[in-house]
């Protein structure tokens, strides 16, 4: 390609895709640089709007704050406890109905599938389900938030496809004349093979968690409980803030210091999803890829 | 016969994998079904779910005549469509132009940076909204006090601003990612074609127009189909977030509704009446799923099931 020349219309055009792109990705990138850069700025530099990009008059003082704020660390015990506990529930719930109902021969596939699709166009909605989890007893425990919502059937039915497109039949048949049976087939050949789509369904699983706060909000009322999510709305949103959880000297500057808290809790809360997301770009793809595929 | 049950018992340890998955749909998907017969009942928490009275259609009845029935339906229906409208050709916008860049490097970093605000909260990304849009300490604020001397009123106090909120907050966040797709199938496109197409003299923006557009047309229309089928069924949590006094006459949606009247309300909560709501909600959103499904299959030979 390098050899043929480009012609003057080309590039132009080639010209105008690269600014549209610089474009939109700068537009992506201002309001994240804004967020990190205020978060390392003074209060008043932030709130006059002196500060527009690089951060102005330097500090710490936001993230002094954030240490001191139990909230947070608490959530953040939380939701990382709930987002791998799930996740874990989820990724071994989809492998498990996955793997049988990739198996063409399988009686009843057609119902069961069925069953699985049926629940993603039809549901019983928000207060059935509340109820429901009120009727197990789970209210208010950690149960709530690691069962309720943990198999998600779209993840499953990626995995089913994945099985179908990258394991053949041929092998099942191969194993199964050397006498190896459906449960050995799963553990000692399906999961090795199956390393990429477990970590596609473990970083969905994950970033979702992480992200939501509506089974918390339903479910539970205890601080001691509560994911980071829930708190960060309180911060955020509600602009309530905790000053039992502050030591009574932090208090009484608290009212400057909300915007440098809120702006330093946004990176403290998003930096491990961003930071971490590139180096598992790949597989999110994949995921969408292979969910793009008629299974 | 014979045969079958054979069959199913050589395959028993198939069935036992499938068995918690299924016992677990069943809790937590079927169940909640069974749950919306309390929608033709007057529930009360003494009689149980079994226990309270029938009471056929009137909690529909009482919906369909309530003040705020067209209301919602109206607010949800137009946030899901303007969404649709507006967010729906960025992606495909997104990924033309970045299949056109000849730098893979640069495409590789521009890519994982437009895709990285997906990786952001609902409650951060409302939170940053908030923020940058305060008309006191926000960007906005500071830029309309600069420009004109003075402090804006408060943005978010108006109802007509909550749509375009939301659906531009939407679009930052997910065009990157929605573009995913398109990049996919854009990789797909067979090469020949665009080697016989420069032969032939056609310019990179001819065999755009020509080649790359119908090669992804399927890819939109489907899309675009399921994206249609999604109307009814707009998520809760980020229209609660944003809702507040002053904008409830658009930002009251479907959802938030059932929440309120169901777990919210101060005093008085009707399960009864909101899960009715809920389940009104459901049953148009599966007929257009179906529906869409159907238009999908005939159009194009691709079906969700």
């Amino acid at each position: 390609m390098a050899a043929i020349k480009v012609s003057r219309g080309d590039r132009a055009y080639y010209i105008v895709c690269g600014a549209v792109v610089v474009l939109l990705t700068l537009l992506v990138l201002y309001p994240i640089v804004y967020v990190v850069s205020a978060s390392f700025s003074s209060a008043r530099a932030v709130s006059s709007g002196r500060m527009w990009l690089w951060p102005v008059d330097t500090t710490l003082v936001g993230y002094r704050y954030i240490l001191q704020y139990k909230s947070v660390w608490i959530g953040y015990r939380n939701t990382v406890f709930y987002s791998f506990g799930a996740s874990a529930i989820g990724v071994m719930l989809s492998m498990f109905a996955a793997y049988p109902l990739s198996r063409k021969k399988l009686h009843g596939r057609r119902f069961f599938s069925l069953m699985f699709t049926f629940t993603m166009i039809f549901s019983g909605g928000m207060i059935p389900s509340y109820l429901l989890v009120k009727n197990l007893g789970i209210m208010n425990t950690v149960w709530a938030m690691l069962i309720p919502g943990s198999l998600s059937v779209y993840n499953m039915i990626i995995a089913r496809t994945f099985i179908q497109t990258t394991i053949p039949e041929e092998l099942f048949e191969a194993a199964k004349i050397d006498g190896c049976s459906d449960f050995k087939f799963f553990f000692k050949i399906l999961l090795p093979l199956s390393i990429t789509i477990i970590a596609v369904l473990s970083m969905t699983y994950i970033a979702a968690h992480w992200n939501a706060y509506f089974n918390a909000f339903l479910y539970l009322n205890d601080k001691n409980l509560y994911p980071l999510q829930i708190f960060l709305r309180e911060i955020l949103i509600s602009n309530s803030f905790d000053s039992d959880m502050l030591d009574p000297e932090a208090v009484e500057q608290l009212q400057t210091l909300q915007l440098l808290l809120k702006y330093a809790v946004i990176v403290v809360s998003t930096a491990p999803m961003l930071l971490i997301f590139p180096f598992f770009q790949q597989y999110f793809q994949k995921g969408v890829m292979i969910g793009s595929v008629k299974g | 016969m014979r045969k079958t049950l054979r069959e199913i018992r050589r395959d028993w340890q198939l069935y036992a994998f499938l068995l918690l998955p299924v016992v677990y749909i069943t809790v937590f998907c079927y169940v909640p079904m069974l749950g919306l017969q309390i929608s033709f009942r007057n529930f009360s928490a003494r009689k149980g779910m079994w226990g309270s009275e029938w009471v056929g259609l009137m909690q529909f009845s009482s919906f369909f005549n309530n003040y705020y029935f067209w209301r919602v339906l109206r607010n949800t229906l137009l946030l899901s469509a303007f969404s649709i409208v507006c967010a729906f050709p960025f992606p495909i916008l997104m990924a033309l132009v970045m299949n056109s860049l000849r730098s893979r490097s640069f495409r590789n970093v521009c890519q994982t940076i437009t895709t990285l605000p997906h990786f952001i909260s609902v409650v951060v990304l409302v939170g940053m909204l908030f923020q940058f849009f305060n008309a006191r300490n926000g960007i906005y604020g500071n830029l309309i006090m600069k420009l004109t001397g003075s402090y804006p009123s408060d943005p978010f106090a108006l109802p007509e601003n909550f749509r375009p909120f939301f659906v531009f907050s939407g679009i930052w966040q997910n065009f990157g990612w929605n573009s995913i797709i398109y990049l996919a199938s854009l990789a797909g496109v067979d090469l020949a074609l665009h080697e016989a197409a420069t032969i032939d003299g056609a310019s990179r923006f001819q065999r755009v127009i020509h080649i790359d557009i119908p090669s992804i047309l399927p890819t939109i229309v489907i899309l675009l189909i399921m994206r249609t089928g999604q109307v009814m069924n707009i998520g809760f949590e980020k229209v609660y977030l944003m809702q507040n006094d002053l904008n409830l006459s658009s930002s009251e949606i479907i959802s938030t509704y059932v929440y309120k009247m169901g777990l919210a309300a101060s005093g008085k909560t009707d399960f009864s009446f909101s899960t009715a709501v809920g389940f009104f909600n459901s049953v148009v959103n599966m007929i257009l799923i179906t529906c869409v499904n159907k238009i999908s299959d005939k159009l194009s030979g691709n079906s969700m099931w």
